[in-house]
């Protein structure tokens, strides 16, 4: 979240899109009804089901899965069109008005300039600024340190006349033709959600909440792009009660991504090495961005400091073995030569490449895409290590349905099931979608012969590391020397990694401005103080300031809110920095005035020549308004990207409404384009994909229930009291051609495999009429599978939903397309 | 649910005055449920469950979130969902909670035959004593919202009793506690009456609910469980809420003109055997012809 949760009851207005707040995050919903109750705020779902969150939302529009980037493209234009736009902040604060390079083409007919069809790959030299004065000559790859602009956005290169004739094309009518929603029903919401611009008014916020149900498309990415470039046009980024804010599916899903638990990136959000980077100055000189901008403009450029988090994150890793000499162990770490993304791992296992898995917290054959190539691939490895609470699927996959004894004894995967510790029986920190690291106790210990994580995993890595230290191998090195100066090697504490990953003071560190030390050895206070010289190491640079010398700042709970917004500074503790909402100078205008009074979070303070506020401004403190810095420090122009330069996304730099990968419908925008162009097929023999010739015409989305946590609660008995058995939603409509009964049982079929669970006939999901063809969407809930309470006593259906998704993702964040794919429905 | 600490202010079938009762002023308490802001999400189905010791229970699919019908002897706090079409076409999922309502009269206790089965607390709270329950059934038919639910086991019948035992210690129902959004809220009945005018009030002037209003029917006196409903002129449409609960005729005949008809017959017939008695005096039992000569 660019917010928080608390922030939401701030809001003025709230557009809920791919996610479904209600049911899946309830508690921080809270927020969003105090805004309702306090603010008379309005909300506006816009889902292929009516959900709980919609059942208290003002205004529901029913769109078809996959059709988001139309919505918002659509909503673009009318605030274009009806001067509900936020013009200062826009022109100061976006790169609305630079100009962007000749020869970059829109995609009239699906294409962005600089496409090769061969490769499914875009050339992205014309996704650029254009070069002013004389650095226009000598213009290396990469981004123009001067660049062309127009303040008064008229230039037809501009961004801003790019953005308007890119979004001409969305107009009420192919908004209904493409997502089903009906031109007045759509016109409302557009006039509803951008009319806190009404009159130039800048007073009013709106806020943006999505999950999910935006990621997991073929173009996830780009509809969470739209969402950021609506709220930039509007003014809304950087202010109490406005943002784009993802709400994260699990407790620590955003403490996982930000400590690196994805494959392309370090902790911290850093970009990993690749091959081409022979040395950590190559490495730093391709990651760390150089400044970009209009002449008379400033820009903080914040990722400048690359080589200070990189360089302080390796002498974490390796303690005294990195140093200047040997480029700090560059060249221990792991360099990504291709993707390994969830997918391609178990694609990669399908095919036999991978041999092994470690299933830590997760269930992987449940959680998919195309259950049954997980399946599949698990048989072919040569071990599995499963940690779990429970016996989960992935641990039995051996065990899943349709596999005989015979074929039983033909698996050769060696499965060890490890019992760990549940979340209320360790301690440690998770960190919640608003960005808040909360340490929590034990509440109890892990029971009979369940382990903690961290010391099954301390255990192995010291084990490995024996026998690398006994035998040698090909390259020893970065295993051996890995800095484990914990108290207890063998089980390392959870506050000592915390501290690490804080960071310390390798030697005394000075601030040049203030000539105030840190001693060797002690904690730093944040990361301002982290150093490319090697006197620093710190395992994560965000996180930096959330364990200083004063103390554990993530188990403080205070409950101070001394402005009355919500900020909370004395809660735990919200990286970075403490600071609650991200890009805060943008809630004042250009002078350091905050836009509305009445929510103040910071601003200029003309005595002090500081800024200043309730809460940690995300700025340079003692930069003037008169110089013009952009608010949005941490990309290379200063100010919010509305035209998304070079390399910044793989499909196009502005968004483009593409058909999910199975649609039932052609693209009303071009035909010829239909999906995603640089979206690839994965090749297996399990890798089937369906269309409508063959019969799948019923679009289906996957959801979650509130009754239940993902796989797991199907082993508590008071969440399957609440939800005994699987369902598939469907309209009264399709039950009734297909004479099915609520209750009744079902089967659906996709390209992959089939699923049967009871019907739930509903009024909440209605019959859809795209582009003059008759469409049905399905929801089907994920939770059930083989393994559960009712599963062991035979009442449920024993198969899992995902066996039915496709193993098909979105070409920047890898997510596979868990919503909208196609299925045939059937009476069981 | 025995409650020793609790002052008494009704009891059923009992003779007389409740003890205690006019000895002290009480405060009513009152549970407001805004069905505007409710999500669904059952934690106060969990929480009544878990705070009063009931376990798992088996469940079937219903063709809804909803997974019984009704609220159990075990099950006294449940959620109805209701999809609801508005004259507009446009959907509403209405989702009530449902339990005892605590009647300010109540009909379960005015129906209940039984000596102390059925008390009032002086707060309002309406709480089945089971060890006094003769398990007869009457005060289902007495209840309007169909809540009191009979035990097959123990023969005994049970129902919400508003968490009578943390109320007396100064806590807030379980099913308060763990409401997510607020949409609960416990308090004195006076306070919520208000707090749900207000948001009433907000619905009708901002949120364009024409009808919405505050659900605390008259036809029982007032409930200790109050609504705030987006169209209080249709009550029904949220699970059965009944738009004018009273307490049956039958009840009030039986307890109320009938009771005193059966009184008179009974005090007539010992005034007519008196009056026999004293005109006649006692019955002669006259001797056995042959009777007497028994070996």
């Amino acid at each position: 979240m660019t917010n928080g949760y608390v922030d939401i009851k701030n809001t003025d207005m709230m557009l809920i899109m791919g996610g479904n707040p209600a049911e899946n995050h309830p508690c921080g919903f809270k927020w969003a009804i105090e805004a309702k109750r306090n603010r008379n705020a309005k909300m506006i779902v816009v889902d292929p089901r009516f959900t709980r969150t919609a059942a208290t939302s003002d205004l529901f529009l029913q769109i078809r899965a996959g059709a988001d980037i139309a919505f918002l493209g659509g909503v673009i234009r009318y605030a274009i069109e009806n001067n509900r736009i936020a013009k200062d902040y826009l022109a100061n604060y976006t790169n609305a008005a630079f100009i962007v390079k000749d020869g970059f083409k829109l995609p009239d007919d699906g294409l962005y300039s600089g496409f090769d069809a061969a490769t499914q790959t875009y050339d992205k030299s014309t996704w650029n600024y254009e070069a002013a004065g004389p650095s226009a000559a000598a213009a290396k790859p990469g981004l123009p340190p001067n660049v062309n602009s127009d303040l008064t956005l008229q230039h037809p290169r501009c961004v801003f006349q790019l953005l308007k004739t890119q979004y001409s094309r969305y107009t009420p009518e192919m908004v209904e033709r493409i997502t089903g929603i009906a031109k007045d029903r759509f016109l409302k919401a557009a006039d509803l959600f951008t009319s806190i611009r009404k009159d130039g008014d800048m007073k009013k916020v709106a806020t943006i909440m999505y999950a999910v149900g935006w990621t997991q498309h073929t173009f996830g990415t780009q509809i969470i792009r739209t969402a950021a470039m609506l709220q930039l046009l509007l003014g809304n980024v950087g202010r109490a009660g406005g943002g784009v804010n993802a709400l994260r599916g699990h407790s620590n899903i955003q403490g996982a991504t930000d400590m690196g638990g994805v494959f392309d990136i370090w902790p911290g959000y850093l970009k990993v090495p690749t091959p081409a980077d022979t040395s950590l100055k190559a490495y730093l000189e391709r990651t760390t961005p150089t400044v970009s901008k209009p002449a008379n403009w400033e820009s903080f450029n914040y990722w400048s400091n690359t080589p200070r988090f990189a360089v302080s994150l390796l002498k974490a890793m390796y303690g005294d073995a990195a140093n200047k000499e040997n480029d700090f162990a560059f060249h221990y770490m792991p360099k990504v030569d291709r993707n390994y993304s969830w997918t391609q791992l178990w694609d990669q296992m399908y095919r036999g490449s991978v041999k092994g898995l470690f299933a830590f917290g997760m269930n992987g054959v449940a959680i998919g895409p195309d259950s049954q190539k997980n399946i599949e691939a698990l048989k072919k490895a040569d071990w599995l290590v499963v940690g779990e609470i429970y016996p989960d699927e992935t641990s039995e996959f051996w065990n899943s349905p349709g596999i005989t004894k015979a074929e039983m004894k033909e698996i050769k995967t060696t499965v060890y099931r490890l019992a760990c510790a549940g979340f209320a029986e360790k301690d440690g920190s998770m960190t919640n979608s608003a960005r808040w690291l909360q340490w929590k106790n034990i509440a109890v210990p892990p029971p009979g012969q369940a382990r903690l994580d961290q010391d099954i995993v301390a255990q192995i890595f010291l084990k490995v590391r024996e026998l690398y230290a006994k035998e040698g191998g090909k390259f020893p090195d970065p295993i051996t020397h890995v800095t484990w100066a914990y108290s207890d090697p063998q089980h390392p504490s959870l506050a000592e990694v915390a501290k690490e990953i804080n960071g310390k003071a390798l030697g005394d560190v000075t601030d040049p401005k203030t000539q105030q030390v840190i001693k060797a050895g002690q904690q730093l206070p944040g990361f301002a103080w982290l150093r490319d010289d090697g006197t620093t190491s710190c395992g994560n640079w965000i996180y930096s300031g959330s364990w200083t010398e004063a103390g554990s700042q993530i188990a403080r709970r205070g409950t101070e809110d001394p402005s009355g917004l919500g900020v909370y500074p004395n809660w735990a503790w919200s990286w970075p920095a403490n600071r609650r909402v991200l890009y805060n100078r943008a809630s004042c205008d250009p002078e350091g005035k905050p836009w509305d009074p009445t929510r103040k979070q910071i601003w200029w303070n003309e005595k002090t020549q500081l800024w200043t506020g309730v809460d940690v401004p995300d700025f340079k403190p003692d930069s003037p308004p008169k110089d013009h810095m952009g608010p949005f420090i941490m990309t290379a122009e200063g100010v919010g990207r509305i035209f998304a330069p070079l390399a910044a996304f793989a499909d196009g730099p502005f968004p483009e409404h593409y058909e999910p990968f199975e649609s039932p419908v052609g693209n009303a925008l071009h035909p010829a384009q239909a999906n995603n162009p640089v979206v690839k097929k994965l090749s297996t023999p399990a890798d089937k994909y369906g269309t409508t010739g063959e019969g799948f015409n019923v679009i289906c989305t996957t959801y979650r229930l509130t009754e239940h946590y993902h796989y797991w609660t199907k082993n508590n008995p008071m969440n399957v009291q609440l939800i005994p058995e699987p369902f598939i939603e469907m309209p009264v409509e399709l039950a009734d051609e297909l004479g099915i009964r609520g209750g009744e049982l079902v089967k659906i079929t996709s390209a992959r495999s089939y699923y049967i669970a009871k019907a739930f006939v509903t009024k909440r999901i209605k019959p859809m009429n795209i582009d003059g063809k008759k469409v049905y969407q399905i929801g089907l809930p994920i939770h059930q599978g083989f393994r559960g309470i009712q599963e062991d006593e035979g009442k449920n259906a024993r198969t899992l939903a995902n066996r039915l998704s496709p193993t098909v993702v979105d070409p920047n964040a890898y997510t596979p397309e868990f919503k909208g794919f196609l299925v045939k429905v059937e009476k069981a | 649910m025995s409650q020793a600490t609790l002052n008494i202010r009704r009891i059923s079938g009992h003779a007389g005055t409740a003890p205690g009762a006019g000895v002290e002023r009480e405060e009513q308490v009152c549970k407001l449920v805004d069905t505007t802001t409710c999500i669904g999400c059952k934690a106060c189905e969990v929480a009544c469950l878990e705070w009063n010791g009931y376990s798992f229970r088996d469940t079937v699919f219903q063709n809804s979130y909803q997974t019984m019908p009704e609220t159990a002897w075990n099950y006294w706090n449940l959620i109805k969902f209701n999809e609801h079409e508005r004259e507009d076409g446009s959907m509403m999922l209405l989702m009530r909670k449902d339990q005892c309502m605590h009647c300010a009269e109540p009909g379960c206790l005015e129906a209940c035959p039984a000596d102390g089965a059925i008390v009032q607390y002086m707060n309002g709270i309406v709480d089945f004593q089971q060890d006094h329950c003769i398990g007869c059934g009457y005060c289902v038919s007495g209840c309007p919202f169909n809540i009191p639910k009979f035990n097959q086991h123990t023969k005994k019948m049970f129902k919400c009793t508003l968490c009578a035992d943390r109320v007396t210690e100064g806590l807030e129902p379980a099913c308060i506690k763990s409401c997510p959004t607020g949409c609960l809220h416990f308090g004195t009945k006076d306070d919520m009456k208000e707090l749900a005018e207000t948001r009433a009030r907000q619905l009708r002037d901002h949120y364009g609910f024409d009808k919405a209003g505050v659900y605390d029917p008259a036809g029982v006196g007032g409930t200790g469980v109050i609504y705030v409903l987006h169209d209080v002129t249709n009550p029904e449409a949220y699970g059965g809420l009944p738009s004018n609960p009273r307490i049956p005729w039958v009840v009030k005949f039986w307890k109320g003109p009938l009771k005193w008809i059966g009184n008179l017959a009974m005090i007539g017939g010992v005034i007519g055997v008196t009056l026999h008695y004293l005109r006649f005096g006692p019955k002669q039992v006259a001797p056995e012809k042959n009777g007497a000569e028994r070996p």
